[in-house]
């Protein structure tokens, strides 16, 4: 699993990469708490485009930080799921805690605020 | 035996109960529906199904050790896929509550407590067996609806 994550002021965006299994979900989890604990950001996107599989794991990945969030009036926005990814996130009722979109949330966040990229973060992680 | 229990093809593996392996039983699974040339919705479930069982094994059978995990799969007579994935480890207590939507044993883990629910809605029929101190088997089946496989005459084979 590779995880990349771009702060930008109050937002942060967390791209995902691979398998989003029991195995990989304590990976992304670490990081993705790092940023909510360092920025506490009032909007966290994750983006599901690169995810090829997610099972129950990933559910209990995306609840868990909508939690944290939730806490602090955060808003978890879930970005780009495939028809299977959708399917166990309405399974699990997601929708009613997760605000769904489809779109390049990347260029949204970082091309509009005038083509720069502030504090940009970059973490991979394998195994 | 029933003739749609009649067996076309059939794997046997066993394998620790590393997290890993959650990765190497999907692939698995997916080599042999494949042969049938499934949909990808029908292929993503099963993979799913089998994904949730063996995490299970891994996760909560044998939670404080590692032990082995068993994976049989078939293909039966009309598209129909079985699948009994099972463990020789603590087994479950209440077998009713564990099903239930949302229910966990973990909830500290981040553990959704969905497993058994996405085995049921993305199988046609889930069967779990269990005994404490000496495992869990779960036993699961899918009909594909799947287009026949083509001949290079043209014909269905």
């Amino acid at each position: 699993m590779n995880v990349v994550i771009y702060n930008n002021n109050n937002r942060c965006l967390v791209e995902l990469h691979g398998e989003l299994d029991h195995h990989n979900a304590s990976c992304a989890r670490m990081n993705i708490d790092m940023a909510i604990d360092s920025k506490c950001p009032s909007e966290l996107y994750i983006d599901f485009s690169g995810v090829t599989f997610m099972d129950s794991s990933g559910i209990g990945l995306v609840m868990g930080r909508y939690r944290i969030l939730h806490e602090y009036g955060g808003t978890l926005y879930i970005v780009n799921c495939s028809p299977s990814i959708r399917r166990v996130m309405q399974l699990a009722g997601m929708n009613k805690l997760a605000v769904f979109i489809d779109e390049d949330v990347r260029g949204r966040l970082f091309t509009d605020m005038k083509g720069e990229i502030k504090d940009e973060k970059i973490r991979q992680d394998i195994k | 035996m029933k003739r749609s229990d009649r067996i076309l093809n059939e794997i046997k593996i066993t394998f620790p109960s590393l997290s890993e392996n959650e990765s190497f039983a999907r692939m698995a699974i997916s080599g042999l529906v494949s042969q049938l040339n499934p949909q990808i919705d029908e292929l993503s479930d099963i993979k799913t199904a089998v994904s949730e069982a063996v995490t299970n094994c891994i996760v909560h059978g044998y939670k404080d050790t590692v032990g082995t995990v068993a994976m049989t799969a078939k293909i039966l007579v009309e598209n129909e896929i079985y699948i009994r994935i099972s463990d020789k480890g603590c087994g479950i207590e209440d077998i009713e509550a564990a099903m239930t939507p949302l229910y966990t044993s973990a909830p500290d883990e981040d553990r959704a407590g969905l497993g058994f629910t996405i085995m049921e809605s993305f199988m046609d029929k889930l069967s779990v067996k269990s005994r404490v101190g000496k495992g869990t088997s779960v036993t699961m089946r899918k009909k594909l609806t799947t287009r026949k496989a083509i001949d290079e005459n043209g014909r269905e084979a």
